[in-house]
């Protein structure tokens, strides 16, 4: 992948280029959907993509494509450098600066992943389903049982001499379980990460489907209110994910962040601890580097309540005249890297979840959130989403419920953030976050 | 990209390989495609990203179990290697493909190729949105319009003898305005985009800006949502989300089939008033969501839904029709040819009504107005779903008064949908981007004014 790299960038400098980045990406993917005890299909492919970034004189212009071929790679650098031309110049555009050694970075890849052949995994698949349904007779089955595992290699190779290499690893199994009471169907999403498939426990996650459907089993809504709200590890990852996108330098020089006024102020409770972690090896996010090969690292973000500071990339970093942060993200070599986060980890507290409920004593748990691309303004923060879970009383789990809004915005969410629980998990929800629930002091639910 | 991608004896071998393990249906799906996006933010050209990628997908279905894999490029050796890596699983005795028929390929008409439009002139189609959202008042302080021209030529070929193309043009620009007054600072958001080349440019797209401009202006003025239940009227156009979401999705054949939609077992049913008539139709000239042939050559139809209130059809791919003894209704999409198609909707919309949009309304003491959402989602087993209104306002007294920020719309298909008692005259289509199983598809929503008699609104204002 480096040589690909190292030949895209001397095409494209050959074109007319005045500096230039290529990204080489390849990845093996896997995918067996089951259903009904039966593997419903089973996909295996390989793909390899080069994205190219050209800058000439403060105009920055980016193009991709999959032929690999010396002619092709030539195309690819031409049309960057012809997209670069059509764009206005931007004194703050610049490639990063080379030289910083990428720190060594272990467990990014399970090298046991070889040993999973396609019959293996959908082995893995079928057990996810069995035991979604295994678990309780008003499970009538799954909507589905979905393995996927990729392995990724990664070059990235710049002008300047930033870039580097490295290979990681991934893998996930979900299931929607479908149980039936006497109100209707009730489902419930079980999900396992890691990286590889012997990281996955398919019981486990057939297990949190069949719990989670059937607990939904009679739901009704809540009365319309302000209440204490607890949010479960998925949801508050949910909207941890939304508060990386907040915290990206890009959207904050832009006007587009409720955070963009609040560097250094108090945005949060004293509970709620936020870093963001590119070295993590639990972390699928972590790599030695970013998307335009600075080092990855850890960042503080909200300590003390305080905002330290935002997410950089090397040209939001340039233009606040700060240092980047390592995060240049990127979705694969179609699009050009852009501010995102790594994995944001929030600290865990004391409290376990029955710690939590008591604490919020009478209010509402909520389990699963719907519509957050639609139901959050992210240039306000300002929220109303679908929500479902539990009724809290007398400090435990009551009723479910279900076919509520829970409403208020990002930041004044966080200022009412009254503790973390003690046991976090990793959601691959959107972004990469490890959170464990929180209990917030007061949002508007708006049911019936 | 003109022509078919794929040689009509490179298909037979391929397909010739994909069975020699048996099954009972093979298919190679090929594809082109290319596109430019770009974008003005800060008053800035920037974002200038071109793209190219080729390549196919092949599938071998055996047993109820597919199997699947794609190559990048159209290489024919890769191609038959694509197909024998497919079907290497399957242990079966060698299946022969049917001889392919003559291409058949109708593509939409396009009159202007975007591609052959100078980039300049895409630049300063941007300067013009730019300037025109801007000169809406001066608390307009951002703006960034984007414009994407994207084209995919694809070409089919299966064992049962079908061997069809397609050539699929679409241009789309969106704005988004941010206003500012003291602290208080809102959005507004607009799109417009079609299955046509850069003619649909040419009318007035200065007004797409100033409309999103407006929204973000208006809404400086808005107060909190209500929270509670009450009567809605959702606006046209855009609003067809709505139906998109609370019965297109549970429509779709493959939610059908595992008992995962609240709409199985329903078929014949009155699920709505009559005065509800709907469709899903894939060949709506120009459209958004619109093509020449679905993404397994089945030719795209219009598919009645809803008849005066009765539930009349699933949306099928070519698995599910085959499951249910019926033909596809055209409906198999895929993303690209990295992807499997499943059923999924094209232009889904509520037919015009003879209601007036004034007195739908009227009739309304309070309640709210969904003028237009962000999106929304459903969870098509159990029927919940939730839209994020984009731009809302009160009704008092049978009046529009003032903007709401921060609403949502919450509420149970069935529900929902039998309670919709009246749809207005007047009628739109808009562009939306539905996901589904990981995968993005254009697909277009419309309708009239609709009035839904009682739905739970969730703001802030208890």
């Amino acid at each position: 992948m480096r040589e690909l790299a190292e030949q895209a960038l001397a095409a494209a400098l050959e074109a007319g280029a005045g500096d230039a980045e290529a990204y080489a990406g390849e990845t093996a993917r896997r995918e067996v959907r089951a259903h009904g005890g039966k593997v419903e299909s089973l996909a295996a492919a390989t793909q390899r993509g080069l994205g190219l970034r050209a800058w000439i004189e403060g105009r920055v212009g980016y193009a991709y494509g999959t032929d690999l071929s010396r002619a092709g790679v030539a195309e690819i650098a031409a049309r960057g450098v012809e997209a670069a031309r059509a764009a206005d110049p931007d004194e703050f555009a610049a490639p990063p600066a080379g030289g910083e050694e990428p720190p060594a970075l272990d467990g990014l890849s399970d090298p046991g992943l070889g040993e999973w052949p396609a019959d293996r995994v959908a082995e893995l698949a079928l057990a996810v389903e069995r035991a979604a349904v295994g678990h309780d007779d008003r499970v009538r089955g799954v909507e589905q049982a979905v393995y996927v595992d990729s392995a990724d290699r990664v070059a990235v190779a710049c002008s300047s001499g930033a870039g580097g290499e490295y290979e990681t690893s991934s893998c996930y199994a979900y299931t929607q379980a479908l149980a039936t009471g006497d109100t209707g169907r009730e489902t419930g999403l079980g999900f396992g990460i890691g990286r590889g498939p012997g990281g996955l426990d398919p019981a486990a996650i057939g297990r949190e489907a069949a719990g989670r459907a059937t607990a939904m089993i009679g739901s009704g809504k809540p009365a319309s209110r302000a209440c204490p709200v607890v949010l479960d590890a998925t949801v508050a990852a949910s909207f941890v994910g939304l508060l990386g996108n907040a915290l990206g330098a890009d959207a904050v020089q832009r006007g587009r962040s409720p955070l963009a006024s609040l560097l250094g102020e108090r945005v949060a409770a004293d509970a709620f601890v936020l870093r963001d972690d590119g070295l993590d090896p639990d972390g699928l996010a972590s790599a030695p580097i970013d998307a335009e090969g600075v080092p990855r690292r850890r960042t503080p973000l909200v300590e003390a309540g305080t905002l330290r500071t935002f997410l950089h990339d090397t040209y939001t970093a340039r233009r606040a005249g700060a240092a980047s942060t390592g995060n240049a993200g990127r979705s694969g070599y179609r699009a050009p890297p852009s501010v995102a986060a790594s994995n944001l980890i929030v600290a865990p507290g004391e409290l376990e979840l029955d710690g939590l409920l008591g604490e919020a004593g009478d209010g509402v748990y909520v389990t699963d959130v719907a519509g957050l691309h639609a139901g959050v303004n992210p240039v306000t923060g300002v929220f109303s989403v679908g929500a479902s879970g539990r009724a809290i009383r007398g400090g435990e789990l009551a009723e479910p419920l279900r076919e509520f809004t829970i409403a208020s915005d990002l930041v004044s969410m966080l200022r009412s953030v009254r503790a973390a629980g003690a046991t976090p998990r990793w959601v691959p929800f959107g972004a990469s976050v490890s959170t464990p629930p929180l209990l917030i002091g007061e949002m508007t639910v708006a049911g019936s | 990209m003109s022509g078919e991608l794929l040689d009509r004896s490179v298909a037979e071998r391929v397909l010739t390989r994909a069975l020699a393990h048996g099954g009972e249906f093979a298919e190679v799906f090929a594809e082109s495609r290319g596109g430019l996006t770009m974008a003005i933010d800060e008053s800035r050209i920037e974002s200038v990203q071109s793209g190219a990628e080729q390549g196919a997908g092949v599938r071998v279905v055996s047993g109820g179990t597919t199997y699947f894999a794609h190559v990048d490029g159209l290489d024919p050796a890769d191609l038959e290697r694509a197909a024998g890596e497919a079907a290497a699983a399957l242990r079966g005795d060698r299946a022969e493909p049917r001889p392919l028929r003559a291409l058949e390929s109708a593509p939409l008409p396009v009159e202007r190729r975007p591609e052959q439009v100078p980039t300049p002139r895409k630049a300063e189609l941007l300067r013009e949105l730019d300037e025109r959202g801007r000169g809406e008042g001066g608390e307009v302080f951002q703006l960034r319009a984007s414009y994407a021209e994207g084209r995919r030529g694809v070409t089919v070929a299966n064992s049962e003898g079908l061997f069809a193309g397609d050539d699929r043009t679409r241009v789309r620009i969106g704005v988004q305005a941010v206003a500012r007054r003291g602290d208080r600072v809102e959005t507004g958001a607009e799109t417009l985009g079609a299955h046509r080349g850069y003619e649909l440019l040419e009318e007035e797209p200065g007004e797409i800006a100033a409309g999103a401009a407006r929204k973000a202006l208006t809404l400086l003025d808005a107060v909190p949502a209500p929270a509670g239940s009450m009567p809605v009227v959702v606006g046209g156009g855009f609003g067809g989300v709505l139906f998109h979401e609370m019965t297109g999705h549970g429509l779709e054949a493959d939610h059908v089939q595992k008992d995962a939609s609240v709409y199985a077992g329903r078929l014949g049913d009155q699920v709505a008033q009559p005065l509800l008539t709907a469709y899903d139709d894939g060949r709506l000239a120009g459209e958004w969501g619109s093509d020449g042939i679905d993404d397994e050559g089945t030719p795209t139809r219009k598919t009645e839904v809803i008849a005066e209130g009765r539930l009349t059809s699933f949306l099928y791919d070519r698995l599910t029709a085959g499951r249910d003894g019926v033909a596809s209704t055209g409906n198999g999409r895929r993303e690209s040819f990295r992807h499997l198609p499943i059923p999924r909707m094209t232009n889904t919309y509520i037919a015009p009504g003879d209601a007036r949009p004034k007195e739908m309304i009227a009739e309304v003491g309070r309640g709210f107005y969904a003028v237009s959402f962000g999106g929304g989602q459903v969870d098509p087993a159990t029927g919940d779903f939730v839209f994020g209104v984009s731009e809302g306002y009160l009704i008092e007294d049978g009046r529009v008064t003032a903007p709401c920020r921060g609403a949502t719309l919450i509420g149970n298909c069935l529900d929902a949908l039998a309670a919709i008692d009246a749809v207005g005259d007047d009628f739109w289509m808009k562009t939306g981007i539905c996901g589904k199983g990981g995968q993005r598809v254009p697909v277009g929503t419309g309708q009239g004014h609709v009035r839904i008699a009682a739905m739970t609104v969730g703001g802030t204002e208890v």
